[in-house]
């Protein structure tokens, strides 16, 4: 004990934790950006394969079926890997070359190929959380919603899709603490985020423990925020029953407390 | 626009399964405006089905169903043949048509009066602000002014259907369909509504109501549709429907309940 303890290098580990360098905070940045980007993404592709596989037409119920199918039944890991490098290997061509250009801003390929490849992923998951959130809504709230003339995309959007949101926003809180660590496996790609950082340190300075536990506080700063800013969303969404409250560190906390889920 | 002397509701021969459950058999109906008629029968005679066909809310297998001079749910193409008409047509013709569920349906993130002023304004964009003097009018009508902004959660079983009553006359429908409003009712509760309904027949609004409560039906009914087994059995104005039934099914029915 004594022993693990001296070899501990705690200068290190502080600097990296209270004052990390340059590299660092732009690493960090992109783990962010990226992770919220995907979710975004992730969250309508998603709704896109909930409300296709509730669809009246054929086609696009196979398609959503297989979609979450193989995406759900496959490593993301394997999955980053064939977006980044399927394309030039099947079809001959590099579908993200090196800088991909977004009119004045230019984002490195390798972010657009990790940041499609967590969006596709997610998508599959978030298209079964959405599909139960919307089939947990009594049937009653379409039909008197149909009754007094709406059509079907109008009721989905003021009176479904606002309803299902408190059932579907626990189970996404969940998604994108899961997404958050998940940006990690973007280092297998070449995607300078945190956890790339903490490797490329540990290699020249041969200390994994100081840096692998630097890396776990900064992912646990940021599922933490995350779980702060889910319990006001989960807060604003449930305006119409305040009675039911338990109060935000209750909430929190029982949130935290199976947020590991994934 | 049709003339007034049409009827507003004309169903000819209605056919309605649900897969091998022949539920409604050569239904036909006449409504005329300002009319109101009650719908009765046992549980699992079709009225239900029945009244939901006329806003196509259930899709019809045979017949036809009129309102306001307008098929509903189908169209005519040209070679004679009916096929299902467009969402557009179909949510345009139910905006004509109130109807009221047994269960209420109020949207429940929404306030007494948002669920009264989210069609006016979505569907037939109405101003926000003409909406809500509308809304408040309406609630102030079915008695419940001091609840503009309460959640349905906060609302009584009766409370809500009388908000949900509002919210379909919000879209100033010629014609109002009950499917048995009082049947989810506290027993306390059941005059509350049936007054907001009487109120509504005295002011000349058309209404089919499918319901039990025999009462409403002997005072506020010009005419009694008695439904079993899908068809329907028989029809008259109150008076004589239960003073002097003719069919023996009728006789069977009313000896049960009253």
């Amino acid at each position: 004990m004594h022993a693990l303890v001296a070899a501990l290098d705690w200068h290190l580990l502080k600097e990296r934790i209270f004052n990390p360098n340059h590299a660092f905070a732009q690493a960090l940045i992109r783990t962010v950006v990226i992770a919220v980007l995907a979710q975004l993404f992730g969250v309508l592709l998603g709704l896109a394969s909930a409300l296709f596989q509730m669809s009246r037409w054929r086609v696009l119920r196979i398609i959503s079926y297989f979609y979450v199918l193989v995406v759900r039944g496959t490593p993301l890991i394997v999955q980053i890997f064939f977006v980044y490098y399927g394309a030039n290997l099947l079809l001959g061509f590099d579908l993200f070359p090196r800088a991909v250009n977004f009119g004045v801003i230019s984002i490195d390929g390798v972010v657009v190929a990790g940041t499609v490849a967590l969006a596709v992923n997610e998508g599959a998951f978030m298209s079964e959380i959405i599909r139960a959130g919307i089939g947990a809504i009594d049937r009653g709230q379409m039909e008197a919603a149909k009754s007094v003339g709406m059509s079907y995309g109008l009721a989905m959007r003021r009176i479904v899709l606002p309803q299902a949101a408190r059932v579907i926003v626990p189970p996404l809180g969940n998604e994108f603490n899961g997404m958050i660590k998940n940006t990690s496996l973007l280092a297998f790609i070449g995607v300078y985020e945190i956890f790339l950082d903490a490797e490329q340190g540990y290699s020249v300075t041969f200390k994994p423990v100081e840096y692998f536990l630097a890396v776990s506080f900064w992912y646990l700063v940021l599922t933490t925020i995350w779980g702060l800013v889910q319990v006001q969303i989960e807060r604003k969404l449930g305006a119409s029953d305040r009675a039911e409250d338990e109060g935000w560190m209750q909430r929190f906390l029982g949130i935290t407390a199976h947020a590991h889920q994934r | 626009m049709s003339s007034t002397d049409a009827p507003i509701v004309k169903a000819e021969e209605v056919e309605k399964y649900f897969g091998s459950n022949h539920c409604l058999r050569k239904v036909s109906l006449e409504v005329q405006r300002g009319e109101v008629v009650c719908v009765i029968g046992p549980s699992g005679s079709g009225k239900t089905t029945f009244l939901r066909c006329i806003n196509h809310l259930e899709r019809i297998d045979g017949g036809r169903i009129e309102v306001n001079g307008h098929l509903i749910g189908y169209r005519t193409k040209d070679d004679g043949t009916l096929c299902e008409d467009s969402e557009r047509n179909i949510a345009r013709q139910r905006t004509e048509i109130g109807f009221v569920f047994q269960r209420f349906n109020l949207w429940p993130h929404k306030t007494a009066l948002e669920n009264i002023i989210e069609a006016p304004i979505r569907v037939r964009k109405v101003a926000g602000a003409e909406a809500v003097a509308q809304g408040e009018a309406l609630l102030a009508r079915v008695g419940l002014a001091e609840k503009r902004d309460a959640y349905p959660g906060r609302l009584s079983g009766g409370q809500q259907q009388r908000v949900a009553i509002a919210r379909a006359l919000a879209m100033r429908p010629a014609l109002m369909l009950f499917d048995e409003p009082t049947s989810a009712l506290d027993p306390e509760m059941i005059g509350e509504v049936l007054e907001v309904m009487q109120e509504l027949a005295k002011e000349g609004m058309t209404m089919v109501v499918v319901s039990h409560e025999m009462g409403f039906a002997r005072e506020a009914a010009d005419r009694i549709v008695m439904m079993d087994d899908g068809v329907v059995v028989e029809e008259a104005p109150p008076a004589e429907f239960f003073s002097s039934p003719r069919e023996p099914r009728t006789q069977q029915f009313l000896s049960k309940i009253l």
